[in-house]
């Protein structure tokens, strides 16, 4: 395997205009001649079949929901990053640009965050056209607001649903082009294989989640918009159907999966409270420009918060960054919180959270102006836990959120397969080893609506398709193959349940691939996700047939895609013996217990090639060059 | 922390052609603290340790904003919390030996395709009739070339938070669908983005809510009472004021 970034050469900054006059074009009659398959529609996959259809191509548009305007970016709360500087502020698409490499702990192409930051201006137009609702000022201006630590105010939102109203926008766009023709909308559907028909993704194969048949669809290009990979930990911020599935079975296939250790885990979530628990409810980081972090002195202290004297409290971020405070980035406050917990002093029953106290806000501001900024934020927090954030302190702690890594894309976005291309979450491009806040829409939205109708016209255009029929013997194995892994799962009538197998295997991946990670703990990972494996094909129990709507069907093959999947997620975290964003491990790190790179060993974005399940996957090193933003170490101090 | 039993009753249907048919459960152990979609999470664990068939219901997000889960409980869309989901429902809203009983959303534009899960595909087909403003990729003029009043963005915001769950059509005795369909007119419509389809928006959007067999409106107002999003009646009367413009107009 080959991995060609094909990241244009000479100066960063008219880079893509260069690559966009550079590329091929396709005639627009011969348009709809090309078929385009989308497998995802969240924001990326919902803004490509758009886009897509708007110019004239044959769009086939696949979504596992019974709805595309379902996929989990309508849960995204914060905001959306775009370089306007419409505050006067100082911002740039250079400081965008700047930002986003500096806060991915260098660790992104430079050519694709500067491309990201260029087009996030137009992504903000191109909403407003179509009725997004973002926050006006009086004046009828669009607002903006910090977010995440950013020094300038750079960030759109409407309310705390700006994810919702973004993918509304393309869903709605994408829904025209369905009555126009050219999307056909195919809903219900979980991609279960890619077809590769002489080295190239001519097809898909997919189920039919309500009658349970399996379907073979071909096309000239394949595009995979199906986010993260969060839920192969159990219990994160995601929908309880964002899985690994279709991405994996493109990697079994020949897509090189890059970075897959570069996790996000969110500092502000609501703590776990049992074990029934299905998933966990983010609260926005918005919260932390109010709200003071703190947990007792001492260790074991389980007195209620109103009863522990301020002198008895500790402000750990407040003491460890004094310039940041609250404020520090979301890898960093997530770290700091484990660490205080590791040390006995956590809050709750569990002691497996911290206080973010609202009290000294409420007396400054008083109660209306904390209502007014996050009156629903709390009233959600109130509905979930029973207590009342007015008065008694939040409890908060981190919990898996977003996957920087994913399938690994040249600055076409096409994977490693010719004719596969990866937009938004699941591709591992433009984020690096940490995304910033409010950069996931972003990104999302520039994949779809920006880059890929230039970079697929390109692959278009300059490709010969042989003529190939849903009868090819490509399609047949791959149909016949899923069938038999579905059979099999429904053959093995064990005892334990999908959710239970799940659930083990994400208190494996929490406790050793979590916030902090080490050589031996990533060593017991390994070692035990295998037998885990073994275990589910031995002793799993999946009731019911697979020629109809049969859920725990659905989930079980996706547990066993997590179970393949986890094993390269803890390699590369073994493999990566720095610590870098996300990433944090426990023998890399500063005097003082922040991660700390290793610039030297490991500036490359590390690809994976499949050789087989429970075999030792092949590293490719695509180098990463830094000319304009120079590596340097992050300090919130 | 309580714990509880609950004793469930519900619609099982095999399939969309299947006859379907009410059937009891009792869950034993319920904790206060997890939601009715974790309380299900756990009958359906017993259910498959016994090698009987799960429950199918909808859920992902579970937090509210996708729209995916839904069900009537004890007769009403998402169960008795107002303006939230059946996801955000919590156990501590019941007491120990509490009969429930969950239905799936009843219309002739939702068929059922198994248990506690419908086809609502018909809002899909509603929004591509008109719920959007035609604008391409490329051509949109600058963000804030456009100047809209906090008020008037905020009246859409209102309206645009619908999640498109079908609890609406569910609470309507027409089985009506003209809460979802005002909501994305009012959203689109009272933005100046959305004024130069407006007519053409509100005409083919009614016609299609006839034509995919939505009831009619008779104003009885439980829409809005089981909306999670608590969209409100006066969207209604916003799209009917519109919808005579546009007949008078000639513009259908």
């Amino acid at each position: 395997m080959k991995l060609e970034s094909k990241v244009p050469s000479g100066s960063v900054e008219s880079a893509w205009d260069r690559h966009r006059f550079e590329s091929k074009l396709v005639n627009p009659a011969n348009r709809r001649k090309y078929t385009v398959i989308v497998v995802g529609t969240g924001l990326a996959g919902a803004s490509a079949a758009a886009a897509l259809g708007e110019l004239g191509y044959n769009v086939l548009a696949f979504c596992i929901h019974d709805s595309p305007r379902r996929a989990h970016s309508i849960a995204a709360q914060g905001g959306i990053n775009a370089a306007k500087n419409y505050q006067n502020d100082g911002d740039s698409i250079y400081r965008l640009f700047y930002d986003t490499v500096k806060g991915g702990d260098y660790r992104a192409r430079e050519a694709n965050v500067y491309r990201l930051a260029q087009v996030s201006v137009d992504i903000i137009d191109q909403c407003v056209a179509q009725g997004v609702p973002f926050a006006r000022e009086y004046g009828g201006l669009l607002d903006n607001r910090s977010f995440g630590g950013a020094q300038v105010s750079r960030t759109f939102y409407a309310r705390g649903q700006t994810g919702q109203q973004l993918l509304l926008g393309a869903y709605q766009s994408m829904m025209r082009q369905v009555e126009a023709g050219t999307v056909t909308l195919v809903p219900n559907r979980e991609m279960l294989d890619l077809v590769l028909v002489e080295g190239r993704a001519r097809g898909i194969v997919c189920r039919d989640l309500v009658t349970g048949a399996i379907e073979r669809h071909a096309a000239h290009a394949v595009l995979l918009c199906t986010g993260g990979y969060g839920t192969a930990y159990y219990l994160s911020t995601n929908a309880v159907n964002s899985n690994v599935t279709a991405a994996w079975r493109c990697h079994k296939r020949g897509a090189a999966f890059a970075n897959p250790c570069f996790t996000q885990i969110h500092p502000t979530c609501i703590p776990v409270s049992g074990d029934h628990q299905s998933k966990l409810t983010l609260m926005s980081e918005s919260l932390r420009n109010d709200g003071r972090v703190w947990v007792p002195k001492q260790p074991g202290d389980r007195r209620p918060a109103s009863q522990i004297p301020e002198a008895e409290r500790d402000y750990y971020l407040e003491r460890r960054y004094p310039s940041f405070g609250n404020l520090v980035p979301r890898d960093v406050a997530s770290r700091a919180a484990k660490a205080v917990c590791d040390e006995g002093r956590g809050a709750g029953e569990t002691g497996l959270s911290v206080y973010l106290d609202f009290a000294d806000a409420i007396a400054r501001l008083g109660r209306d102006e904390i209502a007014a900024r996050y009156g629903n934020l709390f009233d959600m927090y109130k509905r979930i836990s029973d207590e009342d954030p007015y008065q008694v302190p939040m409890r908060i702690f981190p919990a898996v959120h977003y996957t920087m890594g994913g399938l690994w894309v040249d600055y076409n976005l096409m994977s490693s397969i010719p004719g596969l291309h990866v937009l938004g979450e699941a591709n591992f491009s433009d984020h690096g080893a940490n995304r910033l806040g409010a950069s996931a829409l972003m990104q999302g939205l520039a994949d779809g609506y920006y880059v890929i109708p230039y970079t697929l016209a390109h692959y278009l255009a300059g490709s010969t398709f042989p003529p190939v029929s849903t009868d090819h013997e490509a399609f047949a194995e791959a149909a016949a193959a899923v069938q038999q892994r579905l059979d099999r799962l429904l053959r093995v009538k064990g005892a334990k349940t999908p959710r239970q197998l799940h659930r083990e295997l994400g208190a494996v991946l929490w406790d050793e691939v979590g916030m902090g990670r080490n050589d031996a703990g990533l060593r017991r990972a390994l070692a035990r996700i295998p037998r885990l494996r073994e275990e589910f094909w031995q002793n799993v129990s999946v009731p019911g047939e697979t020629n109809n709507l049969n859920k725990n069907l659905e989930y079980a093959a996706r547990v066993a895609d997590y179970l393949e999947f986890a094993e390269l997620l803890a390699a590369d975290a073994l493999h990566r013996t720095e610590s870098c964003g996300g990433h944090f491990r426990e023998e890399s790190q500063t005097p003082d217990g922040e991660a700390l790179r290793d610039d030297a060993n490991f500036t490359y974005v590390a690809a994976w090639e499949f050789t087989g399940v429970g075999k030792p996957s092949t590293l490719h090193e695509e180098p990463l060059t830094f000319e304009y933003v120079k590596p340097s170490q992050r300090s919130y101090k | 922390m309580r714990t509880m039993t609950i004793h469930l009753r519900i619609w099982r249907q095999a399939g969309p052609q299947a006859a379907g048919r009410f059937v009891d459960y009792t869950v034993p152990g319920v904790i206060e603290d997890m939601s009715f979609l974790e309380m299900l999470d756990v009958l359906n664990e017993q259910l498959i340790a016994r090698g009987e068939d799960p429950v199918a219901f909808d859920s992902d997000c579970r937090e509210g904003i996708c729209g995916t889960c839904g069900f009537v409980v004890d007769g009403l869309p998402h169960g008795p919390d107002r303006g939230a989901t059946v996801c955000q429902l919590h156990m501590r809203r019941f007491t120990d030996g509490d009969r429930v009983t969950l239905e799936p959303w009843r219309a002739r534009a939702f068929p059922v395709l198994k248990d506690l899960v419908v086809d609502r595909s018909a809002f899909d087909r509603l929004i591509a009739a008109g719920g959007y403003t035609s604008v391409n990729v490329g051509g949109a003029p600058d963000a804030n070339a456009i100047l809209i009043p906090r008020d008037t963005a905020e009246r859409a915001m209102d309206a645009a938070a619908c999640i498109g769950c079908g609890a609406c059509v569910a609470a309507c005795k027409n089985a009506s669908a003209i809460l979802f369909v005002s909501a994305k007119v009012t959203h689109i419509g009272v933005l100046p983005q959305g004024q130069v389809e407006h007519t053409r928006r509100v005409s083919r959007m009614v016609d299609r809510m006839d034509d995919l067999g939505f009831g009619s409106c008779s104003n009885e107002g439980e829409c809005e009472a089981v909306c999670p999003k608590e969209i409100k009646l006066s969207t209604i009367a916003f799209l009917n004021r519109s919808y005579l413009k546009a007949r008078f107009s000639g513009g259908a």
